[in-house]
């Protein structure tokens, strides 16, 4: 199966969940063709709104459009959809407890070549900390599709991360998720990888590499980030021992850090973090996963950093 | 214009809208002076908006269903003007004499900005200044929708704008798309009361001609004395009737309007009145009261 970006899944879910007659609109702010917003606009014209490059204003009527019924998904690039609009989604989404799906793609160090502006790196952070907000990280095109249609059937705030880097399949179309979710994708005995997104097939490359070396290591999907699947996390941290995070984000107030704010108070776990410590920079995603110490390569020198 | 729903408010008479806005300033002034925190100043300027709105029958709305009573949708953007609205819900009997005298403390209904998982009659948090709008463009956008499905009227939105609100960019954002996408079921008011926080508006950072702003958006924009109830009313039947723009209706205001030494006072503007001042201000409005009262 090609490589697919988890943005790919956005548009196309939207469209079967109109034709299941659930009553999804888009609201985008410019950017419809690059989040595939513009999917759902070719299907039903009705359903998108463009307000144009003005993210404040998408926030705000994503929310009036909710108060008519409608289950409004969001668009733009993380770096806008989010942090152009932090405050409309705090004050008016999230205290409000408004049906507005916050989606943005483009999500990560890996949007690459467009470099530091438009590398979201604080948006887990940023969202998880709100009340209300429910936050998916989905890995892979079938993780997406589920998280967008999980999105579309729970009330209230969510915030789906996207991306457009292109990443192998680890799921298939039976895949189904939840809130909360994580799932252990490769058993093993000496460390666990927890991993998120774009990241996920990076823990599994390393686990690879890690066998090669006689490391036993456990991968998990932290497909919900908030609320956090504690029993598969905390049960994989009493085995293993030890949890090495990776996440395309700041390590500061991302997955890493939820991870440790539940194993701190739960199975207190030796950890360390895999992901951005400062900005990024301009290069294909590829090559600055590898750059940044982010590729399996990178996970799996981390691993044994911790474990000698 | 034909409607799906009965209007179910009685509409009143400009004498009985001005004794409204009368009782509103009075209620302000309680719960300010129990509470000792909230914003007196633009409460006060929005007083006949807010009497115009909610008792003249021209908003729609079910007042025997305050947890959703939304036919018409009202949002107040410059939410720290939540004391006018919370009066205007105590004289409808959402919220209750008890109600009246717990602003801003724990466990209220009345929360110091507008919250509508604790209070009836609303269906958005607001207070951060400049998302109204943007809120009010969605609903009415929807609306809009809704009744070309159902080949009807569309039911109309409301939102009360600050002077000094005007001044967040995201207001421009909106006031951009509601003009371009024809939204003439959204009618702005906008409470000119010509004061902000850190001063005047005009030397803290001046709005200049707000009204060929708004018309250079493509909205139609009316100008009433915003104290001046048959104005008021005579502006919204026509803002309702208007087709093809949304309509801001720009209300030259006074800050503290009613109190003789709260108006126009910067100082005002949130901080509440102690007992004495409190007492003064009562009597000032009571006597408004038996003024209105003799009118024919």
């Amino acid at each position: 199966m090609a490589n697919r970006a988890t943005r790919e899944a956005y548009g196309e879910t939207l469209i079967e969940l109109a034709k299941e007659g659930v009553n999804v609109v888009a609201v985008d702010a410019d950017l419809a063709g690059s989040t595939q917003t513009a999917k759902l606009g070719a299907y039903d014209s009705d359903r998108l709104v463009d307000v144009g490059i003005a993210e404040q204003d998408m926030m705000g009527v994503a929310a009036g459009l909710s108060l008519t019924g409608r289950i409004p998904f969001t668009g733009s690039f993380a770096v806008f959809g989010v942090g152009r609009c932090y405050d409309q989604i705090r004050n008016t989404v999230c205290d409000a407890r408004l049906n507005v799906k916050v989606c943005p793609t483009h999500a990560g160090i890996t949007v690459g070549e467009d470099g530091a502006t438009h590398q979201m790196l604080e948006d887990i952070g940023m969202m998880r900390a709100l009340p209300q907000m429910r936050v998916m990280v989905p890995a892979d095109y079938w993780s997406a599709k589920a998280a967008i249609r999980i999105a579309a059937e729970t009330d209230g705030p969510v915030y789906v991360r996207l991306g457009r880097h292109k990443v192998p399949e680890v799921y298939d179309e039976t895949f189904k998720g939840g809130l909360p979710y994580a799932g252990v994708l490769r058993e093993g005995t000496d460390v666990t990888l927890a991993a998120c997104g774009v990241e996920v097939a990076q823990a599994l490359a390393a686990a690879d590499l890690l066998a090669e070396k006689g490391i036993s290591a456990e991968v998990i999907d932290v497909f919900s980030v908030s609320p956090l699947d504690e029993d598969v996390i905390c049960s994989s941290a009493a085995k293993t021992g030890h949890v090495v995070t990776c996440e395309e984000h700041m390590v500061t107030g991302g997955m890493g850090s939820a991870v440790a704010e539940l194993l701190a108070q739960k199975n207190p776990t030796p950890m360390r973090f895999v992901g951005m410590r400062s900005f990024g920079t301009s290069a294909p995603g590829d090559v600055l996963l590898e750059h940044f110490g982010l590729d399996g390569k990178g996970i799996a020198a981390a691993v044994e950093g911790f474990l000698a | 214009m034909s409607t799906t729903y009965e209007v179910p408010v009685q509409t009143r008479s400009a004498k009985e809208l001005k004794l409204i806005a009368n009782d509103l300033r009075r209620d302000i002034i309680t719960m300010l002076e129990k509470s000792k925190s909230g914003h007196p100043g633009g409460s006060l300027s929005s007083a006949e908006i807010i009497s115009v709105l909610y008792f003249s029958g021209l908003m729609r709305y079910d007042a025997d269903k305050p947890e959703d009573p939304f036919i018409d949708h009202f949002v107040l953007s410059k939410g720290h003007a939540a004391p006018v609205l919370y009066a205007a819900f105590h004289q409808l009997g959402w919220i209750s004499d008890e109600d009246i005298l717990t602003l801003r403390q724990l466990g209220s209904k009345l929360q110091g900005h507008p919250d509508c998982h604790c209070c009836p009659g609303l269906e958005v948090c607001t207070g951060s200044l400049g998302q109204g709008l943007s809120i009010a463009a969605g609903i009415a956008l929807g609306l809009k929708k809704d009744a070309a499905a159902a080949g009807t009227e569309p039911n109309r939105v409301f939102v009360l704008l600050g002077d000094g609100e005007m001044q967040e960019g995201s207001n421009w954002e909106s006031i951009m798309f509601a003009g371009n996408q024809g939204l003439d079921n959204m009618i702005a008011f906008l409470d000119k009361n010509r004061l902000q926080i850190d001063g005047p508006v005009d030397e803290v950072n001046s709005l200049g001609d707000i009204q060929a702003k708004f018309a250079s958006f493509g909205w139609d924009v009316m100008t009433v004395d915003g104290h001046d109830v048959s104005a008021l009313t005579e502006a919204t039947s026509a803002a309702i009737e208007h087709t093809g723009t949304p309509t801001v209706i720009v209300c030259d205001t006074v800050k503290g309007k009613g109190v003789s030494f709260m108006e126009n006072q910067v100082g005002w503007h949130g901080s509440a009145p102690n007992a004495e001042q409190a007492a003064q201000a009562l009597a000032e409005i009571a006597a408004k009261r038996a003024e209105i009262e003799k009118e024919a």
